[in-house]
């Protein structure tokens, strides 16, 4: 077992390049203290060392992984690189560096404070995903869907077969605002891509009459005599509330511009 | 009357119904189409009783030939009625499901004119979401007591999911609040529908392509707490229904007073939320605990001790069970500790094949410690300081709230043997107590 030197790995923040950090350290015998991005701020304490992102090598690691410990480990870290854990990037090296020791039983090591943690951030994602799967509210403009979330872990590669295999037909756009970045759908082709800023018409009567009904729905189903605010709370933390259609008009707030919007679209 | 108030009535008439998920399909769009179904089934929402909403759950019609005493239906009731017609519901169903609101349709209906009629208008709304709009999206169709069984089956094969509601949990019961249904106009229905899926389900081996009979199965629900019927007589028809007829679910509905009767309770009594918590937690302990009814409750005791949840009740009257090593148990025992769930039985299986479990492990897994130190040991030892008193059991196996309103003078350090005392503490409550505990909920 190698010490954790004093240093710190600079990377650009994709998963090949996390991928070269970690050939980086195989390679170099050393283990850093913290993998960060080029935006993070220089500190006096340890010495930093750009790692240059090299396809070859990436995919090196990359083949790797499920040969030394399963397919199952690939899947795991892939889901990792998603979460909004701190420090992800150093906990994955040190996830693969187990691996790469024990090999497919890594993923029993439950016990084991790095595969915990781990484990934990992924449950988050596939909780947060899973959430909003139902929580994500869509509002209809010239015949397009249109979506806005704030997730706290990047949840669109994961929500992105979910809604592609719903509605096969239509065309929609999935903003997640935290990330910057959309899922565009139009028949049989999907992309996630970088958007910064979009705006929104304003609904037509259609749509207006929809949100409408749809809050004559959620207020009258409630049953008065169990009003449990309490559980309502913890089954759908508040946070989710600003952009569902049943608490209010929240949509106009979002400044999100439909033109770029269609232009995506239709290319 | 416009859309609007429609569906204002509809869904008013429909809420008592629970039987609201979404899961146990996993579904593909139909080529062309729309919608899809996950397996897990997907919350869209939760409403301000905090239970969630998954489908569109509203009735065909609220207008009722029937007259049970306990529903806001009956014919008796002056109430506003409202019919959809099968498009103005397809279309509000397929709308709400484009914008992501819903994951499907669940729909239920008064009879109107008679239940041939109206499942007659059941069947067309489904038909139309499914042929016209190629529809894929969960549907959760109510089978109607007296409904001609080719009906049945041409609904069954448009809906994913189908259930008759019990209603009331005996035959006494039905006789006095539901005169115009009976244990065989229930029963009937849904010993069909049982045949049918399993018919069906050879006809998918010899066709591959074999459309299928609600694929989802079947479900049912019962009222708590209109009749004097017990926990044990429920819990004992629930694990029938599942053996008997291969129900998927059964749901259980604490019964909120709508209607001025002798036969009932007065209408400003509280719904027993409490008892149809614990009759939840008990139905969970059948369908992945593997526990029997028998074990939870028998002749002797037929209410749910108030306190503790069924499975604390039953491992406190099973100590030679325990302590369990978790380093060697078999899955199904650790199932039966509490503060252990399925999930975290799982984990330790997993986790201990390469590690040998501590206390501080176990707490990394998911186990509540708080509740299942008390039970087992690591390797022999149990955990470290571990002080057994009835105050310190107690308290860690009933919830704060309800430990503190009826216990507030526990001397701390009184050494007594919990097991002993617990039917003792559970005689000498008042009446008020008891009323107390069945109203507040859990």
């Amino acid at each position: 077992m190698f010490d954790q030197s004093n240093l710190i790995y600079r990377y650009d923040g994709s998963f090949d390049g996390l991928l070269c950090c970690v050939f980086e350290s195989y390679d170099q015998n050393e283990i850093p203290v913290d993998i960060v991005l080029p935006v993070s701020p220089e500190t006096m304490l340890f010495s930093m060392k750009e790692i240059r992102t090299d396809s070859p090598k990436a995919n090196r690691v990359l083949a790797s992984i499920p040969k030394k410990m399963g397919v199952d480990a690939l899947d795991f870290v892939r889901r990792a690189f998603l979460t909004c854990l701190p420090k992800k990037e150093l906990y994955i090296l040190l996830f693969l560096r187990l691996g790469y020791r024990h090999g497919p039983s890594v993923m029993n090591m439950l016990t084991d404070d790095v595969v915990d943690k781990l484990v934990k951030a992924v449950k988050h994602l596939d909780k947060e995903s899973h959430l909003l799967k139902g929580f994500l509210r869509f509002s209809i403009f010239s015949n397009i869907l249109v979506g806005e979330i704030e997730p706290k872990n990047y949840v669109l590669p994961l929500m992105s077969q979910h809604f592609c295999e719903r509605y096969p037909e239509e065309r929609f756009l999935i903003y997640d605002k935290t990330h910057g970045m959309a899922l565009v759908y139009q028949p049989y082709q999907s992309a996630v891509i970088p958007i910064e800023d979009l705006e929104l018409p304003e609904p037509d009567e259609t749509e207006q009459s929809y949100r409408e009904l749809w809050r004559l729905f959620y207020d009258t189903i409630e049953v008065e005599g169990r009003h449990n605010p309490k559980c309502r709370m913890s089954q759908m933390p508040k946070r989710y509330w600003k952009y569902m259609t049943e608490f209010g008009s929240s949509q106009k707030t979002s400044p999100l511009k439909l033109e770029n919007t269609t232009k995506l679209l239709i290319p | 009357m416009d859309v609007f108030e429609k569906l204002k009535i509809l869904t008013d008439a429909a809420k008592y119904d629970v039987a609201c998920t979404s899961s146990g399909v996993n579904k593909k769009t139909a080529p062309g189409g729309i919608g899809s179904a996950a397996a897990a089934g997907i919350c869209h929402s939760f409403a301000g009783d905090g239970r969630c909403i998954s489908l569109l759950k509203v009735l065909m019609t609220n207008v009722c030939a029937y007259d049970c005493k306990y529903c806001v239906n009956r014919k008796s009731n002056d109430t506003p009625r409202a019919s959809f017609t099968p498009r103005e519901l397809a279309e509000l169903t397929i709308n709400f499901y484009r914008r992501n609101y819903i994951e499907g349709l669940f729909l239920s209906s008064g009879v109107l004119k008679n239940p041939d009629y109206t499942t007659e208008q059941m069947i067309e709304a489904l038909r139309i979401l499914r042929e016209e709009y190629r529809f894929s999206g969960y549907i959760h169709a109510k089978a109607i007591p007296g409904t001609d069984s080719t009906l049945i089956s041409h609904l069954g094969m448009l809906a994913d999911r189908m259930s008759v509601n019990i209603e009331l949990p005996s035959q006494s019961s039905l006789q006095i609040l539901a005169p115009d249904k009976s244990k065989h106009s229930i029963l009937a229905p849904m010993g069909y529908i049982k045949n049918r899926i399993q018919e069906n389900s050879t006809d998918i081996i010899k066709y591959r392509h074999a459309p299928k009979f609600v694929p989802a199965g079947q479900s049912t629900q019962m009222i708590i707490g209109a009749t004097p019927d017990t926990d044990f007589q429920i819990l004992n028809l629930t694990e029938g229904l599942y053996k008997k007829y291969k129900l998927k679910r059964v749901f259980f509905s604490a019964y909120m007073p709508v209607a001025e009767n002798t036969m009932l309770p007065t209408i400003d009594t509280k719904p027993p939320l409490w008892r149809e918590h614990r009759l939840y937690q008990a139905d969970w302990l059948l369908r992945f605990y593997g526990f029997a009814a028998n074990e939870l409750l028998d002749q002797n005791h037929q209410s749910f001790n108030p306190y503790v949840d069924p499975k604390c009740n039953w491992a406190l009257n099973h100590m030679e069970f325990f302590p369990m090593n978790v380093n060697r148990a078999p899955y199904s025992d650790l199932l039966r500790v509490p503060g252990i769930g399925v999930n975290s039985a799982m984990r330790i299986v997993k986790a201990r094949r390469t590690a040998t479990l501590n206390f501080d492990g176990l707490k990394k897994l998911g186990v509540v410690l708080k509740r299942a130190q008390y039970f087992i040991t690591c390797g022999g030892k149990a955990l470290e300081g571990l002080k057994i008193t009835q105050d310190a059991v107690l308290r860690s196996l009933m919830s704060e709230k309800t430990y503190l309103e009826n216990f507030p003078h526990q001397p701390k350090s009184e050494q007594l043997s919990l097991f002993e005392q617990l039917p003792m503490i559970q005689s000498s409550l008042t009446q008020e107590d008891i009323l107390k505990c069945l109203t507040s909920p859990t």
